[in-house]
């Protein structure tokens, strides 16, 4: 049980008094950052859902992006990672990270051959 | 006994004898476990993305199916779900309070903060409950096409939704539910929707206002509508009507989407259900005092971690179900 906590998030930029106060501070960020997603997400700017990046939209990609931010912060501060030693927190983490990774990699590519199977093949799907 | 097993090895960290992870077993196995239904998880996330690469053109936009707040009608998307969200976080704020009253032994703060997880899980756990309710019941019904596609209803004039109820005509027909009580014990048939594929399709004909909106999303990324002419053509095609959902199919679009809804959300209610039922162990122990006893709280920990656990799968959940 880590009983001395790291006080500081946003790499030392905010520094907080106690650790119950760094609680409240984590879920304030963790509100705006939901806030934002949930404003875009009805809000859906052009600027963003037209254009394209690795052939996802702009604005999914600003989701995944928030949404590791979100997690990020819930790991680390929630569930105190971030006092662990680094030896179990690398452990805890790599581990599915790489799994997951590779395991997104493969379904994404096969399932987009998969897509182009039945749009460019001559078997009639939509009837 | 100590000193044997000690001897030697006092400066090795992997030698055994202390804890070179700093942290202790149950919390280990406590991580070991978090890890694998982590694994879990990214499997069904994973499999959602690749079904839906796979129908990438046709996959229902989330926005229109998730539309309905408790108490009010109308349209608003998203709403509800972000209240869950919250909820969720804010649950985890309390569970960690806990924790952090915990280690500073104070018994009644532990109990109160304890307590208003455990009443945040239940109200998301019952928000979920009435959002696969409204799910299943469905809001504007659909035809089915021979070849399993969906077709939807919009009016001309204002570009809104049509439900099937409110242009489908009414015709006289002899088909009625058929129920155990009236033919053999052992059959029974699907039941009948609330109107039959020719009272919709006279419906459509007679009322030009009705268009036929298909599955396929164009580049605005909305649906594609039809036109008059494509409409009454369209509507050959039809075999079925399609109310709400099951797990054969739905009336929002692709059969696959309501099959993922509810195993991905459904796997993870019943992590927060059991997260529930922990807590309330954990909280009466609390408040029995073993802990006190034990002379510290790292079961609250331990609980906290998987509660934490379940709060990080929602918010993937959250981005890939009902923002992406």
């Amino acid at each position: 049980m880590a009983h001395e906590h790291k006080l500081e998030i946003f790499r030392g930029l905010l520094k907080f008094k106690s650790n119950t106060q760094k609680i409240w501070g984590v879920l304030i960020f963790l509100t705006l950052v939901t806030v934002v997603e949930v404003g875009l997400g009805i809000a859906k700017p052009e600027a963003l859902t037209h254009s394209y990046f690795l052939g996802m939209k702009v604005l999914n990609w600003i989701f995944i992006i928030l949404t590791l931010v979100k997690a990020y912060y819930i790991a680390w501060d929630f569930m105190h990672l971030r006092d662990e030693k680094s030896s179990l927190r690398r452990a805890i983490v790599w581990t599915p990270i790489f799994l997951v990774a590779y395991l997104i990699f493969i379904l994404l590519f096969e399932a987009d051959y998969i897509y182009h199977v039945y749009t460019d093949g001559f078997v009639k799907w939509n009837f | 006994m100590d000193s044997t097993i000690t001897t030697g090895t006092e400066e090795n960290v992997w030698g055994g004898g202390n804890q070179p992870l700093g942290a202790s077993y149950g919390k280990l196995m406590m991580w070991f476990f978090l890890v694998s239904d982590a694994l879990t998880f990214s499997g069904f996330l994973a499999a959602y993305g690749f079904s839906r690469f796979k129908f990438i053109e046709t996959w229902p936009i989330a926005d229109e199916v998730f539309t309905h707040v408790p108490f009010f009608h109308g349209n608003y998307p998203m709403y509800y779900v972000a209240f869950m969200t919250f909820i969720l976080i804010m649950s985890s704020v309390t569970m960690v309070l806990a924790v952090d009253a915990g280690h500073k032994l104070q018994k009644t703060k532990v109990i109160w903060f304890m307590f208003l997880t455990i009443i945040g899980g239940a109200i998301f756990v019952g928000s979920q409950a009435w959002e696969w309710a409204t799910f299943i019941k469905g809001d504007f019904g659909a035809l089915e096409t021979k070849g399993g596609r969906i077709l939807q209803f919009v009016s001309a004039d204002s570009g809104e939704r049509l439900a099937i109820r409110d242009f489908a005509e009414t015709l006289p027909s002899e088909r009625v539910d058929h129920e155990k009580k009236n033919g053999i014990w052992y059959y029974q048939g699907e039941s009948l929707p609330s109107y039959s594929l020719n009272e919709i399709v006279e419906g459509v004909k007679s009322d030009s206002n009705v268009l036929i909106r298909t599955e396929l999303i164009n580049e605005d990324g909305h649906k594609t509508v039809l036109t008059r002419d494509e409409t009454l053509k369209k509507l050959n095609d039809a075999t079925l009507v399609v109310e709400g959902a099951n797990l054969v199919r739905n009336e929002y679009g692709s059969r696959l989407f309501a099959d993922f809804f509810f195993f991905i959300t459904g796997f993870h209610g019943f992590h927060v259900f059991s997260g529930v039922i922990i807590n309330c162990i954990i909280f009466f122990n609390v408040i029995l005092g073993t802990y006190e006893r034990r002379g510290h709280y790292e079961m609250v920990e331990k609980v906290g971690l998987y509660w934490h656990f379940v709060d990080l799968v929602w918010v993937f959940v959250f981005t890939f179900f009902y923002l992406v």
